[in-house]
């Protein structure tokens, strides 16, 4: 079973959301999602200053065996990104919790709550499992 | 080892070497280059003989078990290609006149008829040259259908969940939104949300029938309507055209336009990324669209159809009128085939795909959907070995090379996990296809007493298991000497 973190919100494409007051999320992806993935080799970080709709594409990480997109979870403008990945893709296998790849100024807080919490997406990994 | 690690300064392969150095006038300045390319120096037989080697050591369907299927490449009867070598063909000049080109023309009129009859549909053109070059041509004349109607709205492209991932990408190269649509459990279109989806920003949907999965869709017929319904166009990816040929059309399910992978499901050779052949068919309503040049025949004659009697066309997709010799190989594969040899390749490709997997099921592997009939490919996956075992897909891949044997497709389509799909094409034997069942219960039976043999396979090959993690993060493209960089 892989990791699943009690204090971060959760997408049903296994991205990560963690609240870093000021309105700021930071964005990852879970430590499902690079077990599935493998050994990842490139990540395709957004541009600061994008406006992202919930559910928009909006980075890529690439692996051996698949290229896989990667949504934003909230609606909000892309403040920051990890460009540590852009040579060390690796980091996010290794701490995937730890190793954000963008941060976004929330366009509504509020969106938070729409996300799943720790159990509800432990519960999803877990039907798509079998 | 490398041919530039045979090179020796000096040597020459005499017989290619022009005897005068080629005077450089007329070559601006600009254009020259300043240091001569740093080609191997090698003799004719030290070439002839590095290439000959790696041949060797290469798997290929001449050689083995290759179970890539026409997705990649089926065997290309060698009579296609004597026939299409003939010097009549191969020394036919692409701007010969008309007159001087009627045997060239007839057969590739006949070409046009055939794919039409066997796809079911109203017109066909050979020119693109590839089939992403198809599928390209295919979504523009969705597009120039639209615009043509003063149908500007319509900017979307529906394209399942478990469709190539080249769908997409065309939709996009036409200007479209491409918006995917999930697929059940089941391995069917969701219906709903393919309901919620359609709309007046609908252009069309690009459907692969029977789909990655290895599983024909059901709801074809009830996807036509909802699409037509709608107002959009239907799009057949015929990359597995191979499973219902001669059997089952596209044109009768509805699709109103088709591309045909003549290199694959009509046995023509490629590999390296070409020469391809990707024919476009159509319904009537997009006929007046198709690429140029067309073949027609006025009952005693052949002409070239192009822009002048195809005012409404998309155009040309290359200077002349497709890969002439990719078309020739298909169409004499056809001819040799006939109309009722087109349903034995169906069925003999169901029939080895479904025993097959009826013989990996009997063996203890999970099949992806299982109550659903294979088509001519279908899908394992290996996720209880490798949560029992600690054996996973790539490891199995790895091994069966050593048991002389290509592997499958590995980790596609995306929707499965630790998946083989497998497609042994109708040209395998009864014993190959249990040969690579037992190899492949041998390979379980290893995962369990030696592990690590089947993590570290291939065993028996020329290289051991490449680091492919490691070179796709620190690309090495270009040979150096050593101690020299630039």
């Amino acid at each position: 079973m892989s990791e699943i973190p009690d204090d971060l919100k959760y997408t049903s494409t296994h991205e990560w959301a963690r609240d870093e007051g000021d309105g700021i999320v930071a964005v990852g992806i879970t430590d499902h999602a690079q077990e599935l993935l493998g050994d990842l080799v490139y990540v395709e970080l957004p541009e600061v200053g994008t406006d992202l709709g919930a559910g928009a594409e909006c980075a890529v990480v690439e692996s051996v065996k698949a290229a896989s997109d990667i949504y934003s979870p909230l609606d909000g403008e892309v403040v920051e990104v990890n460009e540590t990945l852009a040579d060390s893709p690796e980091a996010i296998n290794e701490a995937p919790y730890e190793q954000w790849i963008f941060k976004l100024k929330m366009a509504d807080p509020a969106q938070l709550d729409n996300l799943m919490d720790a159990a509800a997406y432990a519960a999803a990994v877990e039907a798509e499992e079998h | 080892m490398l041919i530039f690690q045979h090179s020796r300064p000096g040597r020459r392969a005499q017989a290619q070497a022009p005897a005068d150095q080629a005077p450089l006038e007329g070559i601006p300045e600009a254009f020259r280059r300043r240091n001569r390319p740093r080609l191997p120096e090698v003799s004719e037989l030290q070439a002839v003989r590095h290439y000959t080697k790696l041949s060797q050591k290469n798997f290929s369907i001449d050689t083995q078990f290759y179970p890539l299927g026409s997705c990649t490449m089926k065997y290309n009867p060698r009579g296609a290609n004597a026939m299409a070598m003939l010097p009549g063909l191969v020394d036919r000049h692409p701007l010969a006149p008309e007159s001087h080109s009627q045997g060239f023309l007839s057969a590739m009129y006949e070409l046009q008829e055939i794919l039409k009859s066997v796809t079911g549909m109203a017109a066909v053109s050979l020119a693109p040259m590839a089939g992403a070059q198809g599928e390209f041509a295919g979504v523009a004349m969705i597009r120039a259908y639209h615009d043509a109607r003063g149908d500007q709205e319509r900017r979307e492209i529906l394209v399942p969940d478990a469709a190539h991932g080249t769908n997409p990408a065309t939709a996009v190269m036409c200007g479209y939104q491409a918006r995917e649509i999930p697929t059940l459990p089941s391995g069917d279109v969701d219906l709903e949300a393919l309901e919620a989806a359609l709309g007046p920003r609908t252009a069309g949907i690009m459907l692969t029938n029977p789909s990655t999965l290895g599983v024909f869709e059901r709801h074809i017929d009830r996807i036509a309507r909802m699409v037509h319904q709608a107002g959009g166009l239907l799009y057949y990816d015929g990359a597995n055209l191979n499973a219902i040929l001669g059997r089952v059309r596209p044109g009768d399910m509805g699709f109103d336009v088709i591309h045909v992978n003549l290199h694959k499901t009509f046995a023509a050779p490629h590999g390296g990324g070409g020469p391809g052949a990707g024919p476009v068919g159509v319904s009537e309503r997009l006929a007046p669209y198709l690429p140029v040049p067309l073949v027609a025949f006025d009952g005693h004659d052949y002409h070239l159809l192009t822009e002048k009697e195809r005012p409404d066309t998309i155009g040309r997709l290359s200077a002349f009128g497709g890969n002439a010799g990719v078309l020739l190989r298909a169409y004499v594969y056809a001819r040799m085939l006939g109309a009722e040899g087109m349903k034995r390749v169906a069925d003999f490709a169901t029939l080895n795909a479904n025993y097959l997997m009826k013989r990996l099921v009997e063996a203890g592997f999970t099949a992806a959907y299982p109550g659903r009939r294979a088509t001519h490919e279908f899908i394992i996956t290996l996720k209880p070995e490798a949560k029992e075992l600690g054996v996973n897909a790539m490891d199995f891949a790895k091994r069966l090379l050593d048991f002389d044997m290509h592997a499958p497709t590995t980790y596609f389509p995306l929707l499965v996990p630790e998946c083989f799909l497998i497609e042994p094409t109708e040209t395998e034997a009864k014993e190959a296809l249990d040969a690579f069942v037992e190899a492949m219960v041998k390979i379980r039976e290893e995962a369990r007493q030696e592990p690590e043999k089947v993590k570290g396979a291939p065993c028996n090959l020329p290289v051991r298991r490449l680091d492919d993690v490691r070179a796709a993060r620190e690309l090495d493209l270009k040979w150096e000497p050593k101690g020299e960089t630039g």
